[in-house]
Order: C-alpha cells, then structure tokens, then sequence
C-alpha cells in the first residue's frame, strides 16, 4: 500500500502522525514516568512547574519492606514553601500528604506504603506560584497497599489507636518533633477492611497558634512516624483526626520522661 | 547511532559475559580444604542476574558411610548442579543433608535432594513452611531465569543437637540463633573444619532480616570459644583463624550503636540510610546496600523505643 503512495504523500502522512511539541514543558521528567503529565495535570494543575534538585527526596533506592519505606522531603535550599505535595506516582492512591509548612522548615521525614516500583515526588510551591519538582524512583517487590495493616491482625489495636510518642530535640536554630501516633492507617485495597486513616494533623504552640498543617492519606505506612523541623519551643500540641472522626490528641514536651518537672 | 558493525560486537559481547543468554552453569568446583571436606565459594555480592544467586558458600563431606551435604544453595539448578559436582567427586551415595537455616540462597536447592533426608532444625522447618514461598518469588524477582522450576522443598527431619558420628567423621551440631530464630553450626571434630553458616560472614557485610542482634553476638562469643583448625563461613573466604567472627561482631556492634545513636539523636530513617562508616565497615562487599535493608529490619522498634522515652500529655 505505502509502495504505491509517491514519496511526497509519504513523507506528509508521516509528518502528520509526528505529535506535535508541548510548549509548556519546560524540561523532560528526569524520571521519564509514563504518569508525570497526569500527575501533573491532576495535581498540580495549570501553575508553572519546573524540575528543581533544591526539592531534596531522599529514600532507599530498593524497598526492602514494601510496606513500610522511608522517605525524607527537604525542600529548605527553596526558602519560602507554601505548600508541599507528596505523590507516588505508581501507586494505586498517589497523594501520599499534604504539608502548610507555615512555621515549619518545608522539610518532612515519614514512611509510605508502595505497591511496586514507583517514582515519588515531592512538589514545593514557592509564594510566586511556581512548583519545584524533586523526586526519586524506589524499586520494591511491592503489594504494601493491598496487604493488610499489622494491627487488623492484633485484637487490641484498638486500645492504643490514637496514642501519641514522641520527643523535641532543640537545636541552635529550630526544634526538631519526631512523633509517632498509633494508627492502622488501612487503604482500604484489602478485602473487608475499610479505608481507614489520620487525615488531618495539626500542631500547635502551646498557645495555641499553627506551626505546621498536615494532610495524610492512605499511603502513609501504619503507626506513622514523622519529623518536622519547628521553630524553637519547649511545647507542641498535636491535634488531628481519623477519616472516622478519632481524634488524635497530645502534647509533646522536651526532655525525657524519666526527667524531673 | 551505532554502526551496524558495532552492534553486533556489542550483542556478541554481551552473549559472552552474559550467563543467562547461554546454558545456565554455576561453575561449582568443590575445593578439598580437608579430608574428604570441600566448600563451593559463592560470591561476595547481592543477589543479581549474573550471579543466579550463588552468592553463598555450601559444602559436603565424603565419609566412609556415604557424603554428608551441607546447604543446597539458592536454586533448584544450583542444586542439581551440587549434585553432579559431588558425583565428580566420589561414588558415595548422599546420605543426608543440613539446611544450616531458613534463608533461600541456602535451602532452595533442595529440591535435586528430595529423595535424601534433609534434616534442619525445627525452627527452620517452621520458618521455610511460612516463608519459603515469599523467599522464592522475591529470588526470582532478584536473580531471574536462573531460579526457573524451582520451588519450595521442607527438610525432612528435626536436627538434635548434639555429637553424632557419620563413617568416622564425629560431627558436633550446635544450635544457635541470633542471625535467624535457628542457625546449625557444624563442627567436624574429627578434622577440625567448623562450618559457621551465617553466623559468621567474612568480608562481606552481615545481612539481618530475621537477626536478633544481641542474640547474634552472643552467639559469636560462644562460636569464639570452639576449637576449630578451619572456618568455613556462610558467606565469603575459608580462613584458619577466627578474624571473620571478630569482623561479623565488630559489623554488628557498630551496626547496632549507629542506629541506637541515631534514634537518640533524632534523625529520620531516611537520614539514617545514609550514615557514614569507619573503613574497616565501609569497604565490607555490598555494605551500603546491606546496611540500607539492616535499617529497614531493625530501625523501626529501637526508634519506637527512642521515641517511647519522650515526654508526652494524652489529652
């Protein structure tokens, strides 16, 4: 068929099926994921996005528990970050949290479930309404969010569910929390157990001012343990919720717990 | 573009280096290192498609009464071709076979044994019946066409620890853990070679999925305490000396001090992946990979523990 076109026609025909350029990208996906454009019109909208190592995402290059691996989001070399979005892209739920870091560094440690081998990424927006874009692929045996949470297993999860650990460690220029709050945090992709996760976390001085706003969902690997960098204080409230309305609530005091008051 | 020419070089090249693009043959040479004892040196790497997973040391023993096998390596053809190796070697029938313990690149080759007794601890035979399946999709995933028709084959017997006296040959059993719930050290008493298993590595770096690590170095202690002429570790050289239990301790020392620290100190398990080592830890084969899944294994409680000491108001 192709044989008996003129060479002219054939050289149109292909020209037409060559796509044309996309003008907004300013640069091609270091990760080269077959999701990013998706990613990115889902989440991130029509805002400029560029490709930027000042978003830091540090995680292991290989799963070794699929259910529970550990990233690092550090987005301070950009200053001012307004909002801070994690995605990973392969998963079957993407948005992994949300982050306001208002008077928090734009820097948040946690653990997330991955299905298989994924890019994860992180998005900084800086107050001129530009997206910084850094990220990682993790290759992972995978099935961390259809297997079911360690606590659907234990019969007394629920007396804990809720319960906050955690310490303060200042520093010279800020105070880092690591927390960990008690939580099956299921996605709700196994078979007769519900989605069921801490959604909303807030901190708070002990005045009652935010510090930092948090969104999780379904990928944040069980008992979740996260660390931000705060600014200098001695006291921080954690108020928050599950997507059935459990409360989580505590305050978390520097020192240890063997301390004198 | 490449040149034509070049191409087929390149293609040619990479079906020579290339194992997998050809029959698929391990190289086993036993190496006599005492009477009628011989090791099979795997590879002092992570499991990958070059290495089918031989990356684990194996041995047998050629008694009057018949050869005596310890571990069968990562796959059914790794299996096989211990076999073949062994009938290279002398005309003995197999008359049993130790699984050290429950990892796969030392049980999953034994499936060519099937119609010998495989004896292991009890432990282990619970282990491989729970996780066996897990151990070899996950080989699979790691060292592809080489694990092809291998499946899942549970020792046959309990080990009682203890001396037992195989065609002349007094061999002590010993049971320990700590690298796993159940690790089998064999002492052949009557020539003096200490086959270790994994609680012992030598110039590679310690993995620890299933390792209790105070348990581990407990185990080393006592381990320091045999008299042995040769020490056969499970991964890496044979050596006359106990230097490789100084090393595996010294690795599992500062393995758990780095994370404890870190857990004191409130880094992030992220952060942690990228600790720094002294030299003598960092030039260990496969260190940043095996240190990176160690903190995967053993991170999360002892920062459960860190972070249970705080100071907290359940309000």
């Amino acid at each position: 068929m192709i044989k008996l076109m003129a060479p002219g026609m054939l050289f149109i025909f292909l020209y037409c099926l060559t796509p044309v350029a996309h003008t907004e990208e300013v640069s091609p996906d270091p990760l080269d994921s077959v999701m990013w454009k998706e990613m990115r019109r889902s989440l991130l909208g029509d805002a400029p996005v560029v490709f930027d190592d000042q978003v830091r995402v540090l995680l292991p290059g290989d799963a070794e528990d699929s259910m529970n691996v550990p990233v690092l989001v550090d987005a301070t070399a950009l200053g001012k970050v307004t909002r801070l979005l994690v995605f990973a892209e392969l998963n079957p739920i993407h948005k992994v949290l949300e982050m306001e870091p208002r008077q928090s560094k734009p820097l948040i440690g946690f653990r997330i479930k991955v299905q298989q081998a994924t890019p994860v990424r992180a998005a900084a927006l800086t107050p001129d309404g530009q997206w910084h874009v850094g990220g990682h692929i993790v290759e992972a045996a995978g099935g961390g969010c259809t297997a079911p949470s360690l606590s659907s297993d234990n019969e007394d999860w629920a007396s804990r569910m809720g319960e906050v650990s955690g310490r303060l460690w200042p520093g010279d220029q800020s105070t880092r929390l690591r927390m960990r709050i008690m939580h099956p945090m299921d996605t709700g992709l196994v078979s007769g157990i519900p989605a069921f996760f801490i959604n909303r976390l807030e901190l708070q001085d002990n005045a009652g001012d935010l510090l930092t706003r948090l969104f999780l969902y379904e990928p944040v690997s069980e008992n979740p343990v996260i660390t931000l960098d705060l600014p200098k204080l001695n006291v921080v409230k954690v108020q928050g919720e599950d997507n059935n309305g459990n409360p989580v609530q505590a305050r978390i005091l520097a020192g240890l717990s063997g301390d004198k008051k | 573009m490449m040149p034509v020419t070049q191409l087929l070089l390149f293609i040619v090249i990479m079906v020579m280096i290339s194992p997998a693009w050809g029959a698929k043959d391990y190289g086993l040479t036993p190496k006599e290192i005492a009477p009628g004892t011989y090791v099979l040196l795997g590879q002092n790497e992570h499991f990958n498609f070059r290495n089918g997973g031989n990356i684990v040391n194996t041995g047998f023993i050629v008694t009057e009464k018949g050869v005596i096998v310890i571990d069968t390596g990562p796959s059914r053809l790794y299996g096989e071709q211990l076999r073949t190796a062994i009938g290279k070697i002398t005309d003995q029938p197999i008359v049993k076979v130790f699984n050290t313990h429950l990892h796969p690149d030392h049980i999953l080759g034994n499936q060519a044994f099937e119609d010998i007794q495989i004896a292991a601890l009890p432990s282990t035979i619970e282990g491989i019946r729970e996780q066996g399946e897990l151990f070899n999709d996950s080989m699979y995933r790691l060292a592809g066409a080489w694990m092809a028709g291998t499946r899942v084959v549970l020792p046959t017997q309990s080990v009682n620890p203890g001396v037992v006296d195989v065609g002349g040959h007094r061999l002590r059993l010993i049971e320990m853990d700590g690298h796993s719930h159940a690790d089998l050290v064999i002492l052949d008493q009557t020539t003096g070679v200490l086959f270790a298993a994994d609680v012992v590595f030598h110039g590679r770096t310690p993995t620890t999925p299933h390792a209790d690590v105070t348990r581990w170095m407990q185990a080393l202690d006592t381990l320091s305490s045999l008299k042995f002429k040769l020490l056969v570790p499970g991964h890496g050289h044979v050596v006359s000396d106990s230097l490789p239990i100084v090393q595996t301790r010294e690795y599992l020392e500062w393995l758990i001090n780095r994370l404890s620290q870190a857990a004191e100190t409130g880094q992030t398990m992220a952060e942690v992946l990228e600790s720094d080592a002294p030299s003598s830890i960092a030039k260990l084969a496969v260190f940043r990979e095996e240190f990176q899944r160690s903190v995967a294994h053993l991170f999360p409680d002892i920062e459960a523990k860190a972070l249970g000491r705080g100071r907290v108001e359940q309000d």
